[in-house]
């Protein structure tokens, strides 16, 4: 039976109670104690800041060339924080309870509060290091309206929220590698984890400029790896996001929970054609303002300036009166994906609807009219005004689309599709953080723990940083008292050689296959397989489908997959090799989770359980469980319950309308 | 948009390793889409060398839209290409049209040295920011959010200071190889904040004398530092790092 470890006592109290009576390590101590960090996202790099701040001799992780360009620099819109500052109503627990709510309740309630606790800290932490957060004119933090909500609980820069985080998360790194407390290896991939006596003590990981296999001992490694997103080859995921780290740590016993559970981003813009090799995001907040929309005739081929108002469906405003086009992105996307495959799709590829800023252009251009008594202004004057409004608040995000469509968004309405973009399924863990594995830890996307099966816009940055900066410092501390008698352990030890000698031999069976098809061609045919049968819609039938075209792709790869250059060198198609190879095992237990949870419920839409208007039918009776898998043998998993109990709300269809 | 293909020469930097001796390479791709990116292009051009039994080329790159600072590549003369104010991975082959020959090299510093191919070395960033690029505050320390106004122009100014993505184009760019735009830009975040104050002239002296010790060139104002950055970082910064260098230096002294 799976112990998560939920400290007792009323909601409100546990993290407090926990806080108070967890174990410490002395300072002294502390000093002897070694932690291994992978990945230098919002998670990883807080958490090696903290913790090299505590005193603990870090040792942090990236493949990038740099720390400060792990994918989380990429996340635009905001990050939330409960800090009431716009006095319309938020608290921690309104927080939590959105969260709950929008996550479908598929999530742990004392997680999800704790996180809604440590929110504010987070906000007050990064304005200290000098995080340019918006600002209104007397000079205090400004906040924008994210899905999901009704309060204005984002805080955020421009369009590059995630960008100024990071950059304050990695300098705060940058100090403590300067004083000495946390050593960093860049262009570095994890490869495996090594266990000693059931304990993680350290990893292999390889020097990505010259192959070379390295042994790094550890008393506790931090996995801050991310998501899989890119399992689906095209995505809003960075080119080198990866499951690889997560999957060694699964292969070594940890279990994988709700690995179904994927978000696709509603407002992502589309496909364009065969070449396309990953996805772009327009950000979330570009809803605040703009007016989603298709025609209402199907198939209708008129230019979308040539379609006048009384023609065009505005369909998430008719189908959900209360947040319109601000609701929740797992219904968003559905939405967008009901209307294109009911005909009434847009752009060439018909696989689009249009996210329109006309009225929000007019509207700026009246107040700016009203605030300098300009009556008598003309439309013209009107929509010039309003532009400079659009382009202050959003200009970036116009820009990106301009680049990347060489369309100008302020005059034709954009194109947008839904794309995948956040995975809330990951390593199961505890309430402090541990998966499954002693001494092993999951932080940030890595993990299952926070947004059941759909996270609500703003909340990753969020959780990235309160599990690094908040969290960790003080459940690792729990773990390690225990260990200060442990001397650190020689990397000669049997358990690193042949932890090693596996890597090795992996690499090796790669480079011998010496094939005839691309790393490339496997992931995109994976990620066709994915996204037609495990993405925004599934299907029992489609599913099983899935699983053995899945095995046979995997056959496939490991005979026939062509990886040219050597293994001693800098070699980013043997990289991609490895990673391509883990997500084809993932894809398959991915299929087979969603295959097993006969119902709907947030990004999870099975076709089968849907309400009689077509939303997300779920059934708490026999599903409100985390899914959590245990790898067994190959392509055979074993499923592990762990229920979950709601004390605080009370589950009911979520309604947005 | 009127989309079309094209059929490109390309002339790529090969070099094995940071020792090896480099040379260019002759390649050319058909039926390339106005539509792909410049990497998308590259991602052809390598599928293609696999099939053919060649390696493929080496190139640093990541989250593909613009942010993330790990695309480097200097085509046609100029670091990310012929766009305004756009990284490699942004800019699009709708910038090229059919029978064009295109030159592409890797940043040139000798403060970078070339890795493999079209990939360098810029740990030398990294340690200039060791160097004093932060704001000495232990997790846990900080005072509520809105317990300190912050003028909006300055809050806007340091913003636009701490857009720079880190990817180097300013030193490639420049005949000197210098990293003042990078720096000043680090410096001007950082010194127009109220957070920033207390370290304000250590951080200014010890990060200028990390970036000397790399052996990156010194300024000369040419601006095309300016004229190439990708986030459109002000040469302004430069001449507040100055101001901050002189203040530091009067007072230290």
């Amino acid at each position: 039976m799976l112990d998560a470890k939920i400290p007792s006592g009323p909601l409100d109290q546990k993290w407090t109670q926990y806080k108070g009576h967890c174990k410490l390590v002395n300072p002294a101590n502390k000093r002897k104690l070694e932690v291994i960090v992978v990945g230098t996202g919002l998670a990883g790099a807080s958490a090696a800041a903290a913790l090299g701040e505590l005193g603990y001799k870090v040792k942090a992780f990236c493949f990038q060339d740099s720390p400060r360009r792990a994918h989380s620099i990429a996340a635009q819109g905001g990050i939330n924080a409960a800090k009431n500052y716009q006095n319309d109503g938020d608290s921690v627990y309104r927080l939590f309870y959105d969260t709950i709510k929008g996550g479908d309740y598929r999530a742990r309630e004392a997680n999800v509060h704790r996180l809604a606790e440590v929110s504010a800290n987070i906000i007050d932490q990064c304005v200290a290091q000098g995080v340019p957060f918006a600002r209104e004119y007397g000079g205090l933090l400004s906040n924008r309206s994210f899905g999901g909500t009704q309060v204005q609980r984002t805080f955020y820069a421009a369009g590059q929220t995630g960008q100024q985080l990071l950059i304050g998360a990695y300098q705060a790194l940058e100090r403590q590698v300067a004083l000495g407390n946390v050593k960093m290896y860049t262009r570095h991939e994890m490869l495996d984890i090594v266990m000693i006596d059931g304990k993680t003590r350290g990893i292999i990981a390889r020097d990505l400029k010259n192959g070379k296999l390295e042994r790094h001992f550890g008393h506790a490694v931090l996995l801050c790896s991310g998501g899989y997103g890119n399992v689906f080859y095209l995505s809003t995921n960075a080119m080198g996001s990866n499951v690889t780290a997560a999957w060694k740590a699964h292969k070594k016993g940890a279990y994988f929970g709700n690995p179904c559970f994927t978000q696709i981003h509603p407002t992502c813009i589309p496909v364009s054609g065969d070449h396309q090799s990953k996805l772009t995001l327009m950000s979330e907040s570009l809803r605040n303002d703009g007016r989603i929309w298709v025609p209402k005739k199907a198939g209708d081929t008129r230019k979308p300036n040539d379609i006048p108002e009384e023609e065009r469906d505005y369909y998430l405003e008719r189908r959900y009166p209360a947040f319109g086009n601000l609701v929740p992105r797992d219904v968003a996307s559905r939405a967008a994906k009901e209307r294109c495959d009911a005909g009434y799709g847009v752009g060439s590829s018909r696989q689009a609807v249009f996210l329109d800023y006309a009225a929000a252009i007019e509207r700026y251009g009246k107040i700016e009219a009203g605030k300098k008594g300009l009556d008598n202004a003309s439309s013209d004057e009107i929509i010039k005004m309003g532009k400079e409004v659009v382009k202050a608040k959003y200009g970036n995000l116009f820009d990106m689309y301009e680049k990347i469509t060489g369309e100008n968004p302020y005059e034709v309405p954009m194109r947008i599709y839904p794309a995948v973009h956040y995975t809330m399924g990951g390593l199961w863990v505890d309430y402090e953080l541990m998966t499954t594995v002693p001494g092993l830890y999951a932080l940030g996307e890595a993990n299952f723990s926070d947004h059941g099966a759909n996270r609500l816009g703003a909340s990753a940055l969020m959780q990235g940083l309160a599990d690094g900066y908040f969290v960790i410092p003080y459940t690792i501390g729990n773990y390690l008292s225990e260990e200060i008698r442990t001397n650190a352990i020689s990397t000669d030890h049997e358990a690193f050689v042949a932890a090693e000698k596996t890597v090795q031999e992996r690499i090796e069976k790669l480079m011998q296959i010496k094939g005839s098809q691309s790393v490339e061609s496997f992931h995109k045919r994976l990620g066709k397989i994915m996204w037609d049968k495990c993405g925004m819609g599934r299907n029992a039938a489609g599913l099983k489908t899935a699983i053995s075209e899945i095995q046979a792709l995997k056959k496939e790869f490991w005979s026939d997959v062509r990886i040219p250059g050597d293994i001693n060198e800098m070699n980013p198609e043997l990289d991609k090799a490895g990673r391509v190879a883990d997500f084809i095992e993932l894809g398959e237990l991915m299929c087979i989770d969603a295959l097993q949870r006969e119902e709907s419920c947030g990004g999870h839409f099975r076709e089968e359980h849907q309400t009689p208007d077509g939303e997300a039918e779920r059934h708490d009776e026999s599903y409100m469980y985390v899914a959590n898998w245990e790898l067994k043998a190959d392509s055979t998993w074993q499923l592990h319950k762990e229920p979950l109990i709601y004390d605080e709300v009370k589950p009911s269809q979520r309604s947005y309308k | 948009m009127e989309h079309y293909t094209m059929n490109l020469n390309l002339k790529v930097w090969r070099q094995k390793n940071a020792t090896a001796k480099g040379g260019f390479e002759n390649y050319s791709v058909s039926n390339i889409s106005s539509e792909m990116s410049f990497l998308e292009m590259f991602d052809v051009l390598n599928e293609k060398l696999i099939a053919e039994g060649k390696e493929p080329i080496a190139f640093d790159h990541d989250c593909r839209e613009g942010i993330c600072g790990m695309c480097s590549m200097y085509i046609n003369g100029k670091p990310h290409g012929p766009w305004q104010a756009t990284t490699t991975c942004q800019l699009h082959m709708r910038a090229f049209k059919d029978g064009d020959t295109i030159v592409v090299e890797p940043w040139r510093a000798n403060a970078f040295p070339v890795v493999k191919d079209l990939a360098v070395d810029r740990g030398a960033f990294d340690r200039i920011i060791q160097a004093g690029g932060f704001v000495s505050v232990n997790t846990g320390n900080a005072v509520d959010g809105n317990a300190l106004p912050i003028e909006k122009d300055k809050a806007d100014a340091a913003f636009y200071a701490a857009a720079c993505i880190g990817c180097g184009a300013c030193v490639a760019a420049c005949k000197n190889s210098s990293a003042m735009l990078f720096l000043s830009a680090k410096v001007s975040h950082l010194a127009l904040l109220p957070q920033g104050g207390p370290e304000r002239r250590s951080r200014v002296v010890n990060m200028v004398a990390q970036m000397d010790k790399e052996g990156f060139g010194s300024c000369t104002n040419t601006g095309a530092c300016e004229a190439t950055c990708p986030k459109e970082i002000s040469i302004s910064n430069i001449a507040r790092l100055n101001q901050e260098y002189l203040a530091a230096s009067l007072v230290s002294e």
